[in-house]
């Protein structure tokens, strides 16, 4: 596509987005990149691939990946009956979304483990059945599906408030069934948002530990999270270990954020290549016949 | 709206979405709520409201309003202009530039703290100059905010550009074409399109930076009545087995739902009334 | 909008002046729980400066993990004075230049003014009839504790098993890692910190022991009520030291070396070490620690020093990355 220059403001939107996250995002993680480079490359790799922590980073990025997994499915229903469906209470629950950003992290996780624990109001009724939560791997999985709620469902909403409703009820008028209208107009429209959610939800959960630490259990090579193992370094005095650890949490981090991102522009640019609203509905209803 | 089976759901898909949502709602969010409040509760309401009298609770709460609101602006004006860029125009290297707007989630909070320590701490690269022109930037306000700046950095950017992109550029570029300026354009057409992406953004933003923890109390220094903030105030109280304080902090934090549900009512009602004008002035174009 | 921004600039204004104009302030670092020991004791210290020199003294506290407040110190904190619960933190900022290299000589009983000992609760009754180390290790046992390695807590628990095992007969140091190991095999998670292990084991029931501070003991009850467990003192426990300092290069800056001094001086007084045994730490004064002898049973404890020569050598030790505590889990 050829840059389309009709409207104002490039230039000036561009030029401040890239000042401004130069200084407050790039600057600083500069810094601690070229204070980890101190240590040498080969150190950060021997510090990286020790047994702790490449199982600490198994546990992260599996467990993150999990409940960014969860939130996209229950929050894609989510965003879905809070936008389209009456429902008594709905405003309490729509503002109760946020609740998890809005807590202090060590809250959250105190408040889950005491839930989820044996004699807790959920633990007392899920262990007898031999399903343990709280200090188990799964528990970081919950912690983390708490904290990083609201990322899909509040990405999703504002597009499915944008949909309009002639797109769908052109798709009816030529025959489409209410399940092709949904998975041939409905979701692609919504799909870039929802790897976006999806994306931002894994990106927060692979940093969290404020929650974590107090229902995980953090027993070493089993329940402990890489950012348990920077404290740890911290807690040594030792800057520079932590540094590394940090940098290449960020490295694996900005790659596999990369690869959704890039996803996600891939979807976006197939579905706004947009046919005008006949064709989309009437491919809906090709599909019908 | 009417019922039809293509546009509406048919009636047992409908329950169980709603069961569903709800159910996952339930246990995830409102459980720990609840248990929030049942422990802030716990020795009955004198005791929560003496919780929340103490002054170092107050300078607290104050604090981490004062750093919300200093953070907010700076957040706004940058996720409107990168997501104007991001949406509207192609260029080479947007999903590089996403990317890093991305980032700072994925920095663990504790390293997001670390990070302005290692840049202004004594012994950090500006630390010595600081120290010799007495400028307080990490262990005071200044460093709080810069690191609440950092964590929230990507929500409104974030929740505006997947939005703007479904819009496309079409009512933009026809009110350009009409001979509207940039800023009439922006005003009367893209604020009005983007305005709950903008809200929830906003909200977002704000919640997280009260509620944020790690990398606050990394460059807080935890001075007590002066550099607290209430997240970091919950985990002193909790820590002093005053769980029935530390809670009745966290309810606070809570109840900033609350503030959320009065900011969604407010604008959309505002914009009912538009939409009502409108559509009086409009009505008979509409066929 | 305008007027919200002069406001915001005010009172940032405000709060970064605010320090400045007051008169001479001193700040304490101190560890997390210590904010009872130092309540108190601030206002006692504040009327006996006045009294002696007529300066009426502001009294800043700053609490948080010990050795994060430590390190915010090394990276421009301006604490005049250091209070914390491990000596290893304190000679970070000596070798950091920041305190006094002979920092534990510059005040009486190695500059900790008073002490406590790592102690058992057990259920009511003691169910498992739990009396020592070894039964903790034992099969069967459930054993909650803070973690080994991040927290110091946890690090006494684990130098004092250390040590006991040491002492038994033909004990050794391969012997006693081997009892770690089984006693640590007895842990089925480890907690965040102090407080998370009395939650784990008083709210949410979990396991048969937990090990803390004597001192918590008091905070224990004054949260879940008294009846509900009972201390339990080893045969051999180790005596928390919670050592002192001036921060020399804050107090060379801010011209507050004699506020400084006095300040951590008088908690050797009679009235601060009085202070502290109502916070249920050891006093150093004999007569006080008669007089409080209720809260304060005999116990055989040996500090850190006497067994692992030195808290920043226990620490290299045991708790450095592949050390002691890091073999039980990971062959080196």
């Amino acid at each position: 596509m050829k840059t389309n220059r009709v409207l104002p403001g490039f230039g000036l939107a561009l030029g401040y987005t890239l000042v401004y996250l130069s200084l407050l995002i790039l600057l600083p993680l500069g810094g601690m990149i070229l204070k980890a480079s101190d240590l040498g490359w080969s150190q950060i790799i021997d510090i990286a691939l020790g047994e702790r922590s490449l199982a600490a980073f198994r546990v992260t990025f599996t467990a993150s990946l999990l409940a960014a997994t969860v939130n996209g499915f229950f929050g894609l229903i989510v965003a879905w009956i809070l936008v389209r469906y009456p429902f008594p209470g709905k405003r309490f629950v729509d503002a109760l979304v946020d609740l998890p950003f809005a807590l202090p992290t060590a809250v959250a996780g105190i408040t889950l483990a005491t839930i989820y624990a044996g004699n807790g109001w959920l633990g007392r009724f899920i262990e007898p059945l031999g399903f343990k939560v709280a200090y188990t791997p799964v528990g970081i999985v919950v912690a983390l599906t708490f904290v990083t709620l609201p990322f899909v469902v509040r990405t999703l909403q504002p597009v499915i408030e944008d949909i309009e409703p002639e797109v769908e009820e052109a798709a009816a008028t030529l025959g489409a069934s209410r399940w092709q209208t949904f998975s041939r107009i409905v979701f692609p429209a919504i799909f870039p948002a929802l790897l976006t959610g999806f994306a931002l939800a894994f990106a927060r959960a692979i940093g969290e530990f404020g929650s974590v630490i107090f229902i995980a259990g953090n027993i070493p090579l089993v329940s402990e999270i890489v950012p348990l193992l920077i404290i740890s370094k911290l807690e040594q005095y030792d800057v520079l270990g932590a540094t590394a650890l940090a940098v290449v949490m960020l490295a694996i981090s900005f790659v596999m954020l990369l690869g959704i991102n890039g996803l996600q522009w891939w979807a976006a640019n197939r579905h706004r290549n947009n046919e005008p609203l006949e064709v989309a509905a009437g491919k809906a209803k090709g599909g019908a016949a | 709206m009417k019922s039809n089976r293509a546009t509406q759901e048919p009636g047992w898909v409908r329950a169980l979405l709603l069961a569903t949502g709800l159910g996952f709602l339930f246990f995830f969010l409102g459980l720990p709520l609840v248990a929030v409040f049942v422990e802030a509760l716990a020795q009955g309401w004198p005791a929560y409201v003496e919780a929340l009298k103490d002054s170092e609770t107050r300078s607290a709460i104050w604090l981490t309003v004062l750093i919300a609101l200093a953070v907010l602006p700076f957040n706004i004006l940058f996720g409107v202009a990168a997501a104007w860029a991001i949406a509207k125009f192609d260029f080479r290297g947007k999903s590089l530039l996403i990317t890093l707007i991305d980032l700072p989630f994925a920095v663990s909070p504790v390293v997001a703290g670390l990070i302005f320590i290692l840049l202004f701490g004594a012994q950090g690269y500006f630390g010595p100059w600081l120290a010799a022109n007495d400028v307080k930037i990490i262990f005071a306000v200044p460093g709080m905010i810069l690191a609440t700046l950092f964590i929230t950095f990507p929500f409104i950017a974030r929740e505006l550009i997947p939005l703007m992109q479904s819009q496309g550029k079409d009512e933009e570029e026809a009110a350009v074409s009409l001979g509207a300026s940039g800023w009439q354009m922006f005003w009367r057409v893209t604020l009005p399109n983007i305005k709950w992406g903008l809200l929830y953004g906003v909200i977002l933003a704000n919640a997280r930076a009260m509620g944020e923890f790690g990398a606050v109390s990394v460059v807080s220094g935890h001075i007590r009545g002066e550099t607290n903030t209430l997240p970091l105030h919950v985990e002193i109280l909790y820590n002093e087995y005053n769980a029935v304080g530390a809670f009745a902090a966290a309810s606070i934090l809570a109840l900033l739902a609350l503030v959320t549900l009065v900011a969604k009512t407010v604008v959309e009602w505002r914009m009912k009334k538009e939409t009502d004008m409108l559509n009086t002035v409009l009505a008979p174009e509409k066929t | 909008m305008k007027m919200l921004v002069r406001g915001l600039a005010a009172s940032l204004f405000a709060l970064s002046a605010g320090a400045a104009l007051a008169q001479t302030t001193l700040l304490n670092a101190s560890y997390d729980v210590a904010r009872d020991v130092y309540k108190d004791y601030n206002p006692m210290f504040q009327k006996h400066w006045k009294a002696t020199t007529g300066e009426t003294l502001e009294l800043k506290q700053s609490h948080g993990g010990s050795s994060k407040q430590v390190r915010a110190v090394a990276d421009g904190l301006e604490a005049d004075v250091v209070t914390m619960n491990q000596a290893n933190d304190i000679e970070f900022l000596a070798e950091k230049g920041l305190v006094a290299k002979d920092w534990a000589k510059k005040f009486p009983n190695n500059a900790s003014p008073y002490t406590s000992a790592m102690v058992f609760i057990v259920r009511k009754g003691n169910p498992k009839g739990i009396k020592d180390w070894s039964d903790l290790a034992a099969p069967g046992t459930q054993v909650i504790l803070p973690h080994p390695k991040n927290t110091g807590n946890g690090r006494n628990t684990y130098l004092s098993a250390w040590a006991w095992a040491l002492k038994q007969p033909g004990g050794n140091d391969a012997k006693a890692q081997e009892f770690l190991g089984r006693l640590l095999k007895n842990a089925p998670l480890f907690a965040a910190g102090g407080r998370d292990a009395t939650t784990t084991f008083m709210q949410r029931k979990m396991g048969d022991a937990l090990v803390t501070f004597e001192s918590e003991a008091e905070m224990i009850a004054k949260e879940f009520g008294k009846g509900e467990f009972e201390v339990v003192y080893p045969s051999l426990t180790m005596q928390t030291e919670f050592p002192v300092a001036v921060v020399e290069k804050v107090v060379d800056k801010k011209g507050t070396r004699k506020q400084a001094t006095a300040y951590l001086e008088y908690l050797w007084s009679k009235e601060g070490q009085e202070n502290a045994a109502q916070n249920y730490l050891r006093p150093r004064d004999p007569e006080l620690l008669k007089k409080y002898a209720h809260f304060f049973p005999p116990v055989k404890t040996f500090t850190v020093d006497e067994v692992f020569g030195g808290a920043n050598k226990a620490f290299a030790t045991h708790f450095k990355d592949g050390g002691s505590f890091d073999q039980v889990y990971v062959a080196k």
